[in-house]
């Protein structure tokens, strides 16, 4: 040790010193690292058991679209008090989603999780699913089929396309181009029935009218989101909306190209406040409540009390939509609510039989496709009006 | 006493990670103090979800696991010198060839044979992937993190392009996907858990790794060559396929990331391939200062504090992005952290005129990166 001399330590001091440290570190982290555990047995061995629910989303909970309006749908159950929920943000469709499952349940007692990302599914769903048959799943997205996927998984989804055509129409009687965007994430069936019940809401008023699709190829593209905004600017369309998981950027950006702007999943009025329109939202507090008090009542999806498969549209109170902007005229509010009346009666149908794509072809033989059908649910085509192409 | 004179060094490897990781712990305290949490309450949650029971330790270790082998994919070409951060793009490519070849070969072949040729599938399309990095630099002078780095974005492009056009599954209509892997084929947890084999890979990758690099001529050369390109050349070292054998290395680790991913997670190649691992593995290169076998160890504590993310939103009720500024405040301290090598007193090997080995010690404690042990 006598090189070492200037260094008044020895090596055995130093390393006493680090054991010394790590046994204090290990000893306090031990003290905090039980308290919050205490507390939550202490809360879940109390007389009477809330309901647990587990709210998980892919993204932000503030991302004005997808991801927003489920955490405003699982806020709305707040006021019910003999129901607790808990919610995870941010959690991707990796194995991180099946520990955020796991933790719920184990950690916070869940009984009733709501993984809202469509691509939480298959495989994680479908694995805690099995693992935990005691706990019900309830996936937003609607795949469940029957004999294939365990018992205790159920799916629920709207008819959003129905609040499309509504905002087609107002977006109709508000171009002055007669030349409509829609902003799409990738060309699935749900965003293309999106875009056709927009199209075919706004040529319902007016013929001539054409709606550009623009695929951005993913779900959070902020900046082609904008870049393909800006080029519908450029070639004179004037009412953009979008089906992508935040439409914050489309909406600004078309606010501030002067141009109007229609929302999509939740209430983006803020974002634009001259040029928003109405938009087509999610009311999932209306599908989580109702969800709760079923739950409540003793049904289960083991027991067939709550059925496997839920969907429903306007009528059923699964969209909303937004409050007319100022530059809605008198006449298409008018026209809009019309037909919202006729979807709220249960007897509007979008797809009507005769119905071509954009390259000429029938796609809608001889019989009327409503809403349940399943053909729409397979939807591949682009319908007449729509410029632009399926392939991705 | 044949190494006393190399310990100081190997103290101050230690030292100051494990004290940058404590000072950004200080840090993210302030911060969460500023949210208006109770800083101690973080810490406690954060160590109860992460390491507090096995069965919270096992989630750190199935997201160590693929941090584990992309960290390589930065940490091994940092010792020939250069910064490589194509682990993403490695992931993707590596997902992509596992799956493509497990769909040509399906029930064809026994299970063990499968996940074979999906394993060298894996390492052979990642390797390549990051080979081709490897090539630019030396053959063209292409900066290799930039092109590495816009390598990720035509990887996932490329992953998009096939998984929804011709991989595409057609009856997976709202996530595009490939077909699935037969559920025979694909790789099991490891008995007793919920681990899979991924850890186990990320293991014998990481020892195979170190071994390479720190106790074979190969390593060595490699060495030499991340210290001084000329001096190497001038030594006769086969510098161009020391880079092109080393990029290959690295991208065949998070290749076969991306292999256990698809085989052991996912059973399809689609966007969730793309998760972001290859971001975080960076972090877990930077912090373990490119040692392989300091990155098994940050690799599950990085995954333990990616795992309590998810308690501190349900019980502290912070935002969801709290994890993710306490990463980015580990990742700044830690690259903070570097300049302090070779500056702190403490940690310098004294000079005593009758031992010479004393200053060789104090030169392999330089800031290059060799850490010795």
């Amino acid at each position: 040790m006598s090189i070492n001399k200037p260094f008044p330590l020895k090596r055995r001091q130093v390393i006493r010193g680090i054991l010394a440290t790590t046994a204090f570190g290990a000893t306090t982290k031990f003290g905090t690292g039980c308290t919050p555990a205490s507390q939550s047995q202490a809360s879940s061995n109390t007389e009477d058991k809330p309901i647990v629910m587990g709210f998980i989303y892919v993204g932000p909970k503030d991302d004005f679209g997808y991801n927003q309006a489920h955490a405003e749908g699982k806020q709305g159950l707040a006021k019910l008090t003999w129901l607790k929920s808990v919610e995870e943000a941010n959690v991707p469709e990796t194995t991180a989603v099946e520990e955020t499952m796991r933790n719920m349940i184990e950690e916070e007692g869940a009984t009733v999780l709501f993984p809202t990302s469509f691509g939480y599914f298959d495989p994680h769903i479908l694995k805690i699913a099995q693992e935990y048959p005691e706990v019900q799943f309830f996936h937003c997205g609607g795949l469940y089929q029957e004999g294939k996927h365990p018992k205790n998984v159920g799916s629920y989804f709207g008819y959003i396309d129905e609040a499309q055509y509504v905002a087609g129409i107002v977006a109709a009687h508000t171009s002055k181009t007669g030349k409509l965007g829609f902003i799409g994430a990738k060309p699935i069936p749900q965003v293309l029935r999106n875009i056709n019940s927009f199209n075919l809401g706004a040529r319902s008023v007016n013929p001539k009218i054409t709606t550009q699709a623009i695929f951005t190829g993913d779900w959070a593209l902020p900046v082609k989101e904008a870049e393909a905004a800006n080029s519908m600017a450029d070639q004179d369309i004037d009412v953009i909306t979008c089906h992508v998981d935040s439409p914050k950027v489309v909406m600004e950006t078309a606010e501030r190209r002067g141009i109007f702007c229609s929302g999509y999943h939740a209430n983006q009025a803020q974002l634009a406040p001259r040029g928003y329109l109405t938009g087509a939202e999610w009311n999932w507090v209306q599908v989580y409540s109702s969800y709760a008090e079923m739950i409540r009542a003793g049904k289960t999806l083991m027991n067939g009390g709550i059925p496997h498969l839920v969907r429903g549209g306007l009528k059923d109170g699964f969209l909303k939509m937004s409050s007319y902007g100022e530059a809605v005229s008198a006449e298409a509010k008018k026209d809009a609510d019309a037909v919202k009346e006729k979807f709220m009666a249960g007897n509007m149908t979008i797809y009507r039989a005769g119905l071509k794509d954009n390259t000429g072809k029938i796609v809608v033989p001889s019989k009327d496709f409503t809403q349940t059908a399943i053909e729409l649910e397979k939807m591949n085509w682009l319908a007449e009006g729509v410029i632009g192409r399926v392939a991705s | 006493m044949p190494n006393t004179y190399t310990w100081r060094g190997k103290l101050e490897a230690v030292c100051i990670p494990l004290a940058a990781i404590l000072f950004s712990l200080l840090l993210f305290g302030v911060f969460c103090a500023a949210v208006g949490a109770n800083p101690i309450a973080v810490y406690g949650a954060i160590y109860q979800a992460a390491f507090g029971r096995w069965q919270s330790f096992q989630n750190a270790l199935i997201r160590a696991a693929p941090l584990m082998l992309s960290s390589l994919c930065t940490a091994l070409p940092a010792r020939l010198g250069l910064v490589i951060i194509g682990n993403e793009g490695a992931i993707v490519v590596g997902g992509l060839g596992a799956v493509a070849i497990a769909l040509a070969l399906s029930t064809n072949v026994p299970p063990l044979g499968s996940q074979v040729a999906m394993a060298v599938a894996g390492i052979v399309c990642g390797g390549v992937w990051i080979g081709i990095v490897g090539a630019l630099r030396h053959y063209r002078g292409v900066n290799e993190t930039i092109s590495s780095l816009l390598m990720n974005y035509i990887a996932i492009a490329l992953l998009n392009h096939l998984v929804g056009g011709p991989m595409r599954d057609p009856s997976s209509l709202n996530k595009p996907s490939s077909y699935p892997i037969p559920d025979v084929n694909m790789l099991g947890d490891l008995p007793g858990t919920r681990i899979h084999f991924g850890l186990i890979y990320g293991l014998i990758a990481c020892a195979i790794a170190y071994f390479l690099i720190q106790r074979t001529t190969f390593g060595m050369a490699a060495r030499i060559a991340g210290g001084n390109v000329r001096a190497a050349k001038l030594a006769g070292l086969p510098v161009g396929k020391l880079t092109l054998a080393i990029c290959f290395l690295a991208g065949s680790c998070a290749g076969l990331a991306g292999m256990v991913e698809v085989a052991a997670v996912h059973g399809r190649a689609n966007e969730s391939l793309n998760a972001n691992y290859g971001y975080s593995s960076i972090l877990v290169a930077f912090i373990a200062r490119n040692n392989p076998l300091a990155a098994i160890l940050v690799a599950i504590l990085l995954g333990g504090i990616l795992t309590s993310g998810g308690i501190l939103q349900r019980r502290l009720e912070l935002p969801d992005a709290t994890i993710l500024v306490f990463q980015g405040i580990v990742f700044l301290v830690v690259l903070f952290s570097e300049s302090l090598y070779g500056k702190l007193g403490v940690f310098q090997e004294k000079f005593d005129g009758n031992d010479r080995i004393g200053l060789v010690g104090s030169t392999a404690s330089d800031r290059s990166g060799n850490v010795a042990g």
